[in-house]
């Protein structure tokens, strides 16, 4: 068999493989949307759900989503942002870095199930916290915090080290190198890491089950005091999120509609999550273009 | 073609040849004593003492790998983390290569261009500027005039005085090149180290850049690393030649170029090298 036809065979092959991997992608993704985007309207996206009756929304849960969300990524990047600067920029090659890092891969190839108890241990029981949106962006900032430290990492090493010895050739410090020069430049890819970890962290349930808890009580929308109760800025009080919901949906709910609103529930995560990839992809070309050619 | 192996007999040339530069109107101002560079544990840079003289451009020639960058990057502490550096290195009677110094300070005063064109990810206003705003010149009109003569001096505020607030990435080669040049000496350094400025530049550009370079020379002394031997020959009053991490000659430009005292220099300048 001469080389050119091999050439083509494996061609062939690699093809194949790349079509299987999207068309599965598509098959999920197209089942996902064709099986609940009828369910998915206004009025499903802002009701609260019920317990035993027919129509119950996702209102709170979608809002709990995006509150734990926020709150848990403003716990982890500074910490992750903090961490990668120390570990790209500062730390020298020995024992004590390894160690860091050699913990980081750890900590990112942990199931998040174990994430998820090791914050109902910590969080929840010991500290006191309760089923809480405080203990679940915990849990979450430690779900989280590996990978987005990486991802942080990887947009600080993407950055030409000539522009750091630009920056100290100048007589700037290393540390105004790296937030005046090295930062600004590298803000487009910090951008997309750390939406696509939003991304992942939006869709998460194991870990924030026993952590923020399975529970979604009645929120006066009207009330943004935090420390009342029934607000829903309220970080101490259980929530339930959308990834949870459905899970909960599919092993004990009893309402007569709960394959639906299941699967609604399944379209919108796919959604959102598909949406903050797009963001991703758009503000980080934009971003990009901007600093690149005005 | 035979030329040096001709006229040279065995054991009649010295094995180095260091002369001292300056005079009084360019007294030295750098100079190295006792220079030794290690990576690991390998020495890189060994008999490489050399003086630098005011006001003057004085050339770093040799093959790759003889230990003229290395020798160029320690005299304002580029090596610090990936190399060790032994001996004095004397900048107007201080040893800058002390752990005391201020580096960030002294860095000011012996200011860097590099190989390939690094300007950052800012307007080109902005790429001379910032650094001056962290020295806490803050006000605009001193600003702007920095900007002006700054680019002036490089030879680009014609070409880019329009445009200013444009991204700095977007310049040619050469003109990223020079905007480097106005960056590094809008921090008002004494001592220019160019890292063969010009290697990454088309010719056009590159005559350019040395009619930049022959300009700044009466504000700055220069020292630039070269692998073009004209361009050394063109710019530069003193050439110094490294060879295998030692410097084997050093001497004004014209007898370097003309009449070479040591073999492999003369190899080297001819051609016949290796």
């Amino acid at each position: 068999m001469n080389s050119k036809v091999q050439n083509k065979i494996a061609i062939g092959v690699l093809y194949g493989i790349a079509g299987l991997v999207v068309l599965i992608l598509l098959a999920l993704v197209g089942y996902i949307l064709v099986s609940g985007l009828p369910k998915v309207s206004w009025h499903f996206l802002t009701t609260p759900a019920k317990a035993f009756l027919k129509g119950g929304g996702i209102g709170i849960q979608l809002f709990n989503s995006f509150y734990l969300l926020i709150l848990a990524m403003l716990i982890s990047f500074p910490i992750a942002l903090g961490a990668a600067i120390y570990l790209y920029e500062y730390a020298k090659d020995n024992w004590v870095t390894n160690l860091v890092r050699t913990a980081i891969e750890i900590l990112s190839s942990l199931p998040s199930v174990v994430v998820g108890l090791f914050g109902f241990l910590f969080f929840v029981v010991k500290l006191r916290l309760g089923f809480s949106i405080l203990s679940g962006a915990f849990a979450l900032t430690f779900f989280n915090l590996p990978l987005l430290t990486r991802s942080i990492e990887d947009s600080l090493h993407t950055i030409d080290d000539k522009q750091r010895e630009g920056g100290l050739a100048l007589g700037l410090s290393r540390w105004e190198t790296v937030t005046r020069v090295i930062l600004p430049a590298a803000v487009p890819s910090i951008l997309t890491g750390v939406i696509l970890s939003a991304g992942r962290v939006f869709g998460e349930a194991a870990a924030l089950i026993y952590t923020a808890g399975q529970s979604a009580p009645a929120l006066n929308f009207m009330d943004w005091n935090p420390f009342n109760i029934s607000s829903p800025l309220n970080p101490m009080r259980p929530a339930e999120t959308l990834a949870v919901h459905i899970w909960k949906i599919n092993s004990e709910g009893i309402m007569p509609d709960a394959k639906a609103i299941s699967s609604g529930s399944s379209a919108v995560l796919v959604i959102a999550i598909l949406l903050f990839n797009l963001a991703a992809r758009y503000l980080g070309k934009r971003l990009y273009k901007r600093l690149t050619s005005a | 073609m035979f030329m040096s192996s001709d006229i040279a007999t065995p054991g009649t040339t010295p094995e180095r040849h260091i002369v001292q530069p300056g005079d009084a109107q360019h007294p030295i101002v750098l100079s190295t004593e006792d220079l030794h560079v290690f990576y690991g544990d390998k020495e890189a840079l060994s008999e490489g003492d050399l003086k630098f003289a005011r006001n003057q451009i004085t050339a770093l020639i040799g093959a790759s790998g003889s230990g003229k960058s290395t020798f160029l990057r320690s005299l304002n502490r580029m090596n610090d983390r990936i190399a060790t550096v032994k001996g004095r290195i004397m900048y107007r009677g201080v040893d800058i290569n002390q752990p005391d110094i201020d580096v960030y300070e002294m860095r000011r005063r012996i200011g860097m261009v590099f190989q390939r064109p690094n300007p950052f990810a800012k307007s080109i206003y902005d790429n001379i500027a910032f650094a001056l705003r962290l020295r806490g010149i803050t006000a605009k009109n001193k600003l702007d005039e920095i900007v002006e003569t700054s680019l002036r001096q490089a030879a680009l505020w014609d070409q880019v005085k329009d445009e200013l607030d444009k991204s700095a990435l977007a310049l040619s080669g050469g003109q990223a090149q020079r905007l480097c040049i106005a960056r590094a000496i809008a921090v008002k350094p004494d001592v220019l180290l160019l890292d063969e400025p010009a290697s990454a530049l088309d010719p056009v550009s590159t005559s350019q850049l040395e009619d930049t370079l022959l300009k700044l020379k009466q504000h700055y002394t220069i020292i630039i690393v070269t692998h073009n031997m004209q361009q050394a020959a063109r710019i530069s009053e003193y050439t110094a030649f490294f060879n295998q991490g030692r410097v084997l000659e050093y001497d004004t430009t014209s007898q370097i170029f003309t009449n070479p005292q040591v073999q492999v220099t003369s190899d080297y300048v001819s051609g016949n090298f290796g």
